[in-house]
């Protein structure tokens, strides 16, 4: 069964102001619970793209429809209603005096009355498991707490979609991993997740579907154990698949019987131990 | 005969003048000239602060609170200027943007030499040669605002690489950068180390990499050094890089996850190739215990 499109982009394109052809003809469906990896080079065009689908940057040439509107036609914020997007910095993102301001801004925006704000805020924060005073200061929050009060502020406003730009960019592995438990768990509960990201263990790790963006046009789009295997393809955008589906290729290339599309360490365990039951119990 | 050392930091100290707490607390550390040494520590375990006392930025630019010794290259920090020790000790950070002060390509390249006093012929001798090691020699005269962000810190790098110091320090120089800037930064360092005798620091949360170029690794956490030793030791058990937070390499993870489900391994491989071979073993093992492998013919 074909799921719900969400986001359609019709043949996009984009010009900044300095003439960048930054979009070059994007074409593509976000459906309903996907959890895509946004990947390509700097400059190759996602943050650009990422901007079509939540209405900050709309196409001169080509249609964005989120849930059949088209994002030139209406406002962000009516656009921001169903798609929220996270910001790379969550420096450049948080700019209340206190926690409760920053996450009830978008629902002011927006007309939610203020006992529905309060109990968003509660919420969102319980999310994101972030246990801090509503009336301190953000800018006393450490840099992984300023991301989960940047994911808060998005998910009070209860989108379907979430854009996360970078979210792992200058955290250190314990808090990059907290952070994408976080995701996997906003996914898991029913939002459609797109996640830009230079980290390609995560993106295995967790995505379910990727597009690779190359000097503004999408060089593929697929299940991400698939986009993951084909070297050649990674290749054109300089990107290179986690150590542990190298392994598996050259595995898989050698005969033996480990699948090439492996993900994570945790797949691979089970292959293994698999083949060791098997061995064992035939023996 | 007495060993040389390019470092040698000796119970070293130090709190910030608004830090609650020590941010080093008696750091001790030696590094032999041409070693190749990364580390590796969760955030604010103070891995930052210790390279800002390789190049003397702690005690003269940082003030605090300031005990120990740290001889660089033959000279105590404490006696020295931050500029007589950038002359033996090149410091890059993380954000390239940051690091850049001149206009062109070749400005910034001549920058250090040419407040060194440097006559002009040493001076273009030394852009000349740093260009190069940069492969930057066909953009000298480039704006800088025009550079990737990889060519960016490979600027950045070279820059500091005309002062002709014998030991770089790298805080986290690619953590800023998209894959092939990470790569031909990464690549650049390598060869500073293999072809120039450069010795190498580089705090970096990148464990593949370390495993695979590193002599040593040093594990921070809390101020101290909690660790070191080549990759192999440090990866040999998962306690090391688990007690801080991190993973060990792909590889390694999976060796762990094996010898946790009671199958027996007698080493942990660390890189890729190593792992190809290792892996490819025990699978071997695992087919032949049953005799005749039927797998092998249904692929």
């Amino acid at each position: 069964m074909e799921r719900e499109v969400i986001i359609r982009v019709e043949d996009i394109h984009y010009f900044y102001p300095n003439g960048v052809h930054a979009l070059r003809g994007v074409t593509l469906n976000i459906h309903k619970g996907e959890f895509i990896a946004l990947l390509g080079q700097n400059g190759s065009g996602k943050t650009t793209l990422a901007k079509h689908l939540n209405g900050l940057l709309v196409p001169h040439k080509g249609r964005v429809l989120v849930k059949g509107i088209d994002t030139r036609k209406v406002s962000v914020a009516k656009i921001a209603k169903i798609v929220g997007y996270v910001f790379q910095n969550p420096e450049h993102q948080i700019f209340a005096k206190t926690i409760f301001d920053e996450i009830a801004f978008g629902l002011r925006n927006i007309g939610v009355p203020e006992d529905e704000i309060e109990k968003r805020v509660i919420e969102a924060l319980k999310i994101v498991d972030l246990n801090k005073p509503l009336d301190m200061n953000p800018h006393f929050l450490s840099t992984g707490e300023k991301h989960r009060l940047a994911i808060a502020s998005v998910l009070a406003m209860k989108p379907e979609v979430i854009i996360l730009d970078e979210p792992t960019t200058g955290l250190d592995y314990k808090r990059s991993r907290q952070l994408m438990e976080l995701i996997k768990r906003l996914h898991e509960q029913g939002h459609t997740i797109i996640l830009i990201t230079h980290d390609m263990a995560f993106a295995a790790e967790y995505s379910t579907r990727t597009i690779i963006l190359h000097e503004g046009k999408v060089i593929a789009d697929g299940p991400t154990k698939e986009v993951f295997t084909q070297l050649d393809l990674l290749a054109k955008s300089s990107l290179k698949p986690p150590q542990i589906t190298l392994l598996a290729i050259e595995l898989y290339k050698r005969g033996y019987p480990i699948p090439k599309e492996i993900m994570s360490v945790k797949e691979m365990v089970n292959e293994f131990l698999k083949i060791y039951m098997l061995a064992k119990g035939l023996s | 005969m007495k060993e040389s050392y390019a470092v040698i930091v000796e119970d070293v100290w130090f709190k910030y003048i608004a830090g609650k707490d020590y941010a080093l607390k008696g750091i001790n550390f030696k590094v032999r000239p041409g070693e190749f040494v990364v580390i590796m520590g969760p955030s604010g375990c103070g891995k930052s602060t210790l390279a800002y006392t390789l190049n003397g930025m702690i005690p003269h630019m940082f003030k605090g609170d300031f005990k120990g010794k740290v001889i660089v290259d033959g000279l105590d920090t404490l006696e020295h200027s931050i500029a007589e020790l950038s002359t033996r000790v090149g410091i890059v950070f993380q954000n390239p943007e940051a690091q850049l002060v001149t206009m062109t390509v070749l400005e910034e390249l001549a920058f250090g030499p040419e407040n060194l006093g440097l006559p002009k012929e040493e001076i273009i001798r030394r852009i000349r040669e740093v260009a190069k090691v940069a492969r930057l020699e066909n953009k000298l005269h480039r704006s800088t605002l025009h550079l990737s962000g990889g060519e960016k810190q490979a600027l950045a790098i070279a820059s500091v690489l005309a002062l002709r110091p014998k030991i770089l320090v790298l805080d986290e120089v690619t953590s800023m950068l998209d894959p092939i800037g990470t790569e031909l930064v990464s690549e650049m360092v390598v060869r500073l180390n293999r072809e120039h005798g450069l010795t190498i620091i580089a705090i970096d949360h990148r464990v593949e990499w370390a495993a695979e170029y590193a002599n040593r690794i040093v594990i921070m956490d809390n101020g101290q050094i909690i660790g070191e030793g080549s990759p192999e030791e440090v990866f040999a058990s998962p306690d090391l890089v688990r007690k801080i937070g991190f993973r060990a390499p792909q590889v390694s993870e999976l060796a762990y996850e094996l010898m946790d489900q009671g199958v027996k391994l007698d080493k942990i491989p660390i890189s890729l190739n190593e792992a190809v071979e290792f892996y490819s073993r025990l699978l071997d093992e695992i087919l032949s215990s049953r005799g005749d492998s039927p797998w092998r013919e249904k692929l």
